[in-house]
């Protein structure tokens, strides 16, 4: 499944049988030999336009997730090792992001920056933050008591490298869980994003935008709103299915 | 158990900067003390520890749980904040600012009690070993890998297991990869914190051989904690008994084993048990008498050993032949000096 998805990030122009903006006389047809998937309001090939749209929703999910996850880790990280006034402050503060609704924030900063890619990204990092710095502050606080930290320090290493070599990796696990599991509550926000028209600015395809566009059409052509939500539950499965997956074998990996 | 009770003191090889007359460690007024918790007043889990280890030789500390033995142990590598004095190779380390510590530390190491948790699980052998070469640069960076081998070698182990990780060893093993990795940087001075109780019986011996044996080749220093007074025989030359956070006897471990002076050595020395059934079995039938010494009186007037400390300001603690002494604290009422001895 992943590999599926990661094809399209990659390959997606090469797969797709049309341009993603090419019109064709018949509008709203069903799945045909030509059209697989069928065309829209407007004549544009469907499945290409998922195949495209796919890329940019999936690309957008993945760096803004990723973004979350350096900044959540390293404040995380910052907060449970260091502790006291320090931790106080980092986890007030994300506390304060935390206390919204994830989508409501997720409107609220988009709506105040406005609609472009690179705000969406930024916009989902912030909201994905606190909920990772959490996760990663856990057991750091825990860890940092451990013997072989005590040992480290008794060494004389520096805090920094009894932070990152001796602490970080024994929250590996944890943090790859939560990232799988963020990918998929975050591709299902950018899509409803989109849905809202909060999305990356049309014509681009986006799965959220196409399903937005395809509702008005629903009795006359379903294909334009299955496609875009099957691709949806497809993306949101796979990374719940991985999320598992890599829980399952570190939990096995991580017995001493 | 064939190592002879009292060990002649070794001579250490000479250190730069550090005078004859000094110890490698002096201890003075220690104190440590953990603040309250809700519900809780503060503990002074170490009050007024006064230490000395000369070079070479090894302090055996013992004590039951929670007399704050490893608190001390900890305090003094100055893993714990901590009052008082203490001056490794006559430097003070109490106040010293973080980097300076951390120079330090390079005379200072730690084998802590549970091998299977005091090693990085996710770092090989070598990569244990390495780490402090590379942060105090004891050896050039060329130089580590030969190190590495030859610090397994020390501590017997095979050159091939430097590619393994921890789980991959049995609990001997993993003591041995511990205390290469203390002495691998030449430390002065080393802090044992229980490191053969998490054992068997029989792996405990070859490692008190080992820690022995690597005393008499480098001249370290040892504080060795433990709780198994016959371990502690095998081991160290003097020897401090702990009771409450404060240290109530320390001597020559012979002279303390055969003529303790302190009730609570006492005690601690008739719960050890003895390999002959008829003895052991009479021992169990008239079991000593079990006063919680923390409820025995303070000292008015005239201590056990007929001294006013709170008129003549003295310390507490009372000096017998051989530097061996003892603290009239924590004496139930009743008991005199003579009644101690047996």
């Amino acid at each position: 499944m992943a590999f599926v998805l990661l094809a399209i990030v990659v390959a997606g122009p090469w797969l797709a049988p049309y341009p993603a903006e090419l019109t064709s006389p018949q509008s709203l047809a069903g799945p045909s030999a030509e059209h697989l998937l069928g065309t829209d309001s407007i004549g544009r090939d469907v499945l290409s336009r998922m195949i495209i749209g796919g890329r940019a929703t999936l690309s957008i999910t993945v760096i803004a997730v990723v973004l979350a996850l350096l900044i959540g880790a390293i404040l995380g990280l910052l907060a449970g090792y260091l502790g006291g006034a320090v931790d106080q402050a980092i986890m007030r503060v994300l506390d304060v992001l935390f206390a919204f609704p994830a989508f409501l924030l997720a409107v609220a900063v988009v709506a105040a920056l406005g609609p472009t890619i690179p705000n969406l990204i930024l916009t989902i990092a912030i909201v994905y933050t606190p909920s990772m710095a959490r996760v990663v502050r856990g057991p750091v606080l825990s860890v940092k008591r451990w013997d072989h930290v005590e040992a480290a320090r008794s060494v004389g290493l520096s805090e920094f490298r009894i932070a990152t070599r001796h602490i970080l990796p024994m929250v590996v696990s944890p943090i790859l869980v939560e990232t799988s599991l963020m990918l998929s509550r975050a591709i299902f926000t950018i899509t409803a994003l989109s849905f809202l028209g909060l999305g990356p600015p049309p014509p681009d395809p986006n799965w959220g935008g196409e399903l937005s566009s395809g509702r008005q059409f629903m009795e006359l052509a379903p294909m334009n709103v299955i496609a875009p939500a099957a691709a949806i539950v497809f993306a949101t499965l796979t990374f719940i299915v991985l999320a598992n997956g890599l829980r399952d074998r570190f939990d096995v990996a991580g017995q001493r | 158990m064939s190592v002879p009770i009292s060990q002649q003191h070794r001579v250490p090889p000479v250190e730069a900067g550090q005078s004859d007359s000094e110890p490698v460690l002096m201890v003075r007024d220690l104190g440590v003390t953990f603040p309250a918790r809700r519900g809780h007043s503060a503990v002074a889990a170490v009050d007024v520890v006064d230490l000395d280890i000369p070079a070479g030789t090894t302090l055996g500390l013992v004590g039951e749980s929670g007399s704050g033995k490893t608190t001390t142990g900890r305090a003094i590598l100055q893993l714990l904040p901590s009052s008082g004095s203490v001056r490794l190779l006559g430097r003070e380390l109490g106040g010293m600012r973080p980097g300076e510590l951390r120079g330090m530390r390079r005379h200072m190491q730690f084998v802590l009690q549970n091998p299977y948790s005091s090693l990085h699980p996710r770092m090989t052998v070598e990569g244990i070993l390495a780490e402090p070469l590379r942060v105090h640069r004891t050896v050039p960076a060329s130089g580590i890998d030969a190190r590495v081998d030859e610090l397994l070698d020390l501590v017997g182990l095979d050159a091939e297991v430097r590619r393994r990780y921890p789980h991959e060893f049995s609990g001997g093993q993993r003591q041995r990869i511990v205390i290469a990795r203390a002495l691998a940087v030449d430390p002065d001075f080393v802090v044992c914190d229980e490191p053969v109780s998490a054992l068997d019986v029989r792996i405990q011996a070859q490692i008190v051989e080992l820690l022995t044996s690597l005393q008499q080749r480098l001249g370290v220093s040892y504080l060795f904690i433990a709780h198994d007074l016959a371990v502690v025989q095998q081991i160290a030359d003097r020897v401090a008994v702990m009771y409450a956070g404060r240290i109530v006897e320390l001597g020559d471990v012979a002279d303390v084993y055969a003529r303790p002076r302190h009730p609570y050595t006492r005690i601690l020395l008739d719960a050890v048990p003895v390999p002959d059934p008829d003895v052991q079995r009479a021992r169990l039938a008239a079991p000593p008498v079990q006063a919680d010494l923390r409820s025995a009186p303070e000292p008015e007037g005239e201590c056990v050993f007929g001294r006013n400390h709170r008129e003549d300001g003295s310390p507490e603690w009372h000096l017998f032949d051989g530097g061996h002494g003892a603290s009239c604290r924590y004496w139930p009422a009743g008991v005199r000096p003579d009644d101690t001895r047996a």
